[in-house]
């Protein structure tokens, strides 16, 4: 079908299907503007990642194919920190110094983040964060285009103890071993606590990155739910290590109608490298799926295709909160009349974006979107059945009410 | 009056059998609703006792119904109300969820307890023992005594026990107790203690059969975590038999090792891609990986021990840093060549599910054939090594070069030859953990450093020290893991191994050898 297009015009008729105001369809005079990409595109998170800095690409691309921004061209910087946490930090640090990048769309794993933070406040940075996280943060120089606790985890644990997630009684917490895992689980146990789950029936297991031997684990999940009451598992295991996990539940004949696994890092990418059919039923939360149905979705859906060249590449919920984020970051510079970070951040709030996921979400001054809550099942055919949405977007809570010491930040 | 009678008589005869089929019809309407209506239409259905709700359940499970408004359409488009064919324009797949999928397994399951098939009816069997109600015990009695295969009749037993358990009168469920008690799994334990927070009355005679599952239950676990270490000790001795040739034997720190293991990973996936076009042979790419992996990770070897490492043959510093360089050339190349994204490599189904042994042990298929194989290595290497022509003349240019040459034996040849046979090895390993473990350009980074922790542990250059180290580090790790975790874990395996080597430092079974004396 787009045989006879080049992938620029093919971009540039989604581009007008989408219909931005505000942008002139023609470069005036003026340097490029330069936008950071900082994603691994090596190591144990290329798998996720790589898929991030060709979303940012296809912006970008999307974006000159109808004239820029201000007029302007923009002009990917792209790096590899190579999944090693440090180089996070300097990578972060010559986007900033030597490329003086005007943005930055970057880094999926929270200890990434955490490593980049205090370059970007230094210098002035502006960074968009395209992942669901933990929370407990909020940073000037950085916008959250990612769930916070409060609309991703609580809600899919407040599913599994309903009616329709099959009122789960004792929960096992499995994750892997970083910041990540261990403050969404103190805040889920907390909050299970809140519920009238006490701590004897929570079971709460750490596992390195990149774990392949989850046979103890998993039968250790087993007895933990031979005591008699509807159990369920909360995954945050992250990477590739959830596919020998994923592996070990299916050989071990753990089915989601009896033991239900619920997964925050889990997406249609992840998905890909998996037999999905002893799996059909084991949930995931996100704030999107790629089974949305609706015009924003198929644009979106189709606007990848072209830009990536193969029906078999899927979208998943940071890719939607990276394309969010971008579009957000656009209309703010265009509103602000100039690249230059402390302009655009106030720009930026109260910004609204029609998002692929099927909402119009908001930056909120706490530099937090308002997101719909999506719960998930698994299909045969790796893409996931949504069986639960909240009916509006809902705002984040980056500071969580169950984690006292921060509690009070909150407002 | 006749007429009257006429009119009655014809009212009988529409509505009998119309009343028979109420439950059916006033239920389909059920199943285009939310996830509530759903699960309680199928549970109208499968208690309606109507022929067509077999078909029609288990087209919903297997996401095959279609619904247009409140119409439900069949398979084959007819309206599943009438049997008429109906439009289907605009109609919608029926999703189900959890909920509705455990009411229809308990539905389903109680349908097919007089199935045809015995597998059918054992895994109805299993399917009533979960979703277990009081009004299924008539239909297991039935089923119970039409029953003529032992293992079906067991679980039927167990199910009929467990819906036992749930019936109103103290006397069945005693008997419930007393057979539920007499089985060794967790799902009959969970079923008892559920029961026992209900029925304080029964909590003496509940406790005493929870004591007695729990006696034989210790068996059953202490039986599987020796499984689980030797599953892991296979996986070590895998990865680390190469190493105990390239490293143990001929002296050379390879830490390219593991990328070795990676490329056999990645032939699999080519063999399979290879074999998908011949429907037959696709069952047996595994096997057929074997030899290829070998060759393709034995020619790497070869290649990278005639171009590079022999000209640092003495040097370890350089070797070491020199490999390390290599194995990430390797696996930026693999990532360039076959994308970043983890490759997907199909277990063919004889190495899928668990296998039950007596005593309700379960082992999972694929860590059995991963500890069969790597045995089967073992013994492979063991036997190049003493049997062989090559074997001997690796031995005799490992104890002494010079002598070795003025024998007439090339030990150039012979280095390269062993160290390919080395890497050969490490990429057959890469067959078994394409089973286990992602095939992704840095599968081979997580066992450098657990395969030379093996070959140091088990004492360099011996083979049969590889294998002792390699069980007895993986059984240790499964016994110290339910009370550790897994981090800690395999922090203690390490502060052990350290004391070991302390005490001990040419580990378990010294060997003489180019190494040994250097």
């Amino acid at each position: 079908m787009t045989l006879s297009l080049t992938r620029r015009a093919a971009l540039a008729g989604l581009g007008g299907a989408l219909a931005m105001p505000a942008i002139r369809p023609s470069f005036a005079q003026g340097a490029p503007i330069k936008v950071g990409v900082l994603h691994s595109l090596s190591g144990t998170m290329a798998i996720s990642e790589t898929a991030l800095r060709d979303t940012v690409l296809m912006m970008i691309e999307w974006a000159n194919a109808q004239g820029g921004v201000l007029g302007r061209k923009l002009e990917p910087v792209v790096v590899d920190p190579a999944s090693n946490w440090p180089l996070f930090a300097e990578k972060a640090r010559e986007l900033l110094a030597v490329s003086k990048v005007d943005v930055t769309f970057g880094c999926w794993t929270s200890v990434s983040r955490k490593s980049v933070l205090p370059v970007f406040e230094e210098l002035n940075g502006l960074l968009f964060y395209p992942v669901q996280y933990e929370g407990e943060e909020q940073s000037k120089n950085v916008f959250y285009t990612g769930a916070a606790p409060n609309q991703q985890a609580i809600p899919a644990v407040e599913y599994l103890m309903g009616k329709d997630g099959g009122e789960a009684k004792r929960i096992a917490l499995l994750g892997t071993d970083y910041v990540y895992p261990r403050t969404t689980n103190r805040i889920l146990r907390a909050f299970l606590n809140s519920k009238g789950i006490s701590d004897a029936d929570i079971m709460e297991e750490y596992t390195p990155f990149g774990h392949s031997d989850w046979q103890g684990i998993v039968s250790r999940v087993k007895r933990f739910a031979g005591e008699g009451k509807r159990t369920a598992i909360v995954s945050t295991i992250n990477g590739d290590a959830n596919v020998p996990f994923y592996r070990e539940l299916g050989n071990q004949g753990i089915k989601a109608e009896d033991i239900p696994c619920v997964a925050f890092s889990v997406g249609e990418e992840e998905l890909a490298g998996i037999d999905t059919k002893p799996l059909v039923g084991h949930l995931a939360a996100w704030n999107y799926f790629m089974s949305v149905p609706g015009k924003p979705n198929d644009d979106f859906k189709a606007m990848w295709k072209v830009y990536i060249r193969n029906d078999k590449r899927v979208t998943n919920d940071p890719m939607e909160a990276t394309y969010t984020g971008f579009r957000m970051w656009m209309q703010a510079v265009a509103k602000a009349g100039t690249t230059s970070v402390d302009p655009v951040r106030e720009a930026m709030y109260g910004q609204k974006v029609m998002a692929p996921c099927g909402y119009e979400e908001e930056m909120h001054r706490n530099h937090h979107l308002s997101k719909p809550v999506m719960i998930g099942e698994v299909q045969e055919n790796g893409q996931f059945n949504v069986v639960y949405k909240t009916p509006a977007a809902i705002a984040a809570e980056n500071w969580s009410p169950f984690i006292p010491e921060n509690a009070s930040r909150r407002g | 009056m006749n007429r009257i009678l006429l009119v009655l008589m014809f009212l009988l005869a529409v509505v009998l059998p119309a009343a028979a089929q109420d439950s059916y019809l006033d239920a389909l309407p059920g199943l285009a609703g939310g996830f509530g209506s759903q699960a309680e239409a199928v549970e109208r259905l499968g208690a309606s006792g109507d022929p067509r709700a077999l078909p029609l359940l288990r087209a919903l499970s297997e996401g095959q119904l279609r619904k247009r408004g409140t119409t439900i359409l069949l398979p084959n488009g007819s309206d599943a109300a009438t049997g008429q064919p109906a439009d289907a324009t605009d109609a919608e797949t029926v999703r189900i969820n959890n909920r509705v999928r455990s009411a229809l397994r308990g539905a389903l399951g109680r349908l097919q307890l007089v199935s045809i098939s015995s597998d059918e009816r054992f895994a109805a069997a299993n399917s009533v023992f979960r979703s277990r109600s009081a009004e299924n015990i008539p239909a297991l009695e039935a089923a119970i005594s039409r029953e003529s295969v032992p293992r079906v009749r067991e679980r039927q037993e167990l199910a009929l026990a467990a819906s036992r358990l749930v019936a109103p009168e103290d006397a069945v469920k005693r008997q419930g107790i007393a057979i539920l008690g007499g089985a060794t799994s967790e799902d009959s334990r969970a079923l008892l203690l559920e029961a026992r927070a209900t029925n304080p009355s029964l909590a003496g005679e509940i406790d005493a059969a929870v004591a007695s599952i729990d006696s034989r239950l210790i068996y059953k676990r202490a039986a599987e975590t020796l499984f689980q270490g030797l599953s892991l000790g296979s996986v070590l001795l895998l990865a680390a038999l190469g190493l105990a040739i390239t490293f143990g034997v001929m002296g050379v720190i390879n830490m390219a090792h593991g990328e070795f293991v990676m490329l056999g990973a990645y032939t699999t996936f080519v063999v399979q891609e290879a074999c998908r076009g011949i429907p037959w042979l696709l069952p047996w790419s595994l096997p057929l990986s074997v030899p290829a992996a070998f060759l393709v990770a034995g020619l790497a070897g070869a290649a990278l021990e005639r171009g590079l490492i022999r000209h640092l043959y003495g040097r370890p510093l350089e070797t070491l840093l020199m490999t390390f360089g290599v194995g990430m050339i390797l696996q930026q190349a693999v990532r360039l060549a076959f994308g970043a994204q983890n490759r997907e490599v199909l277990s063919p189904a004889w190495m899928q599910g668990t296998l039950s042994l007596p005593g309700g042990i379960l082992i999972t298929q694929n860590r059995l054939w991963v500890i069969v194989f790597s045995l089967l290595v073992l013994g492979l290497a063991l036997a190049a090594i003493r049997l062989t022509r090559f074997g001997l003349e690796m031995r005799a240019v490992v104890q002494n070069r010079r002598t070795a040459a003025t024998m007439g034996i090339r030990t150039g040849r012979v280095d390269a030859l062993t160290f390919a046979f080395g890497s050969g090895m490490a990429g057959m390993a890469g067959v078994a953990l394409s089973q286990i473990d992602n095939v992704s350009p840095n599968l081979g980074t997580g066992y450098i450093i657990d395969s030379f922790m093996v070959v140091v542990f088990g004492g360099v250059g011996s083979l049969m020290g590889t294998l002792v180290g390699a069980m007895g580090l993986g059984v240790l790790n499964k016994v110290i893991e339910p009370w550790a975790g897994a981090v800690l874990a395999k922090v203690a395996v390490l502060v052990i191994i350290m004391l070991f080597i302390q005490r001990r430092p040419r580990g378990l079974f010294a060997l003489k050898g180019r190494a040994a004396e250097a």
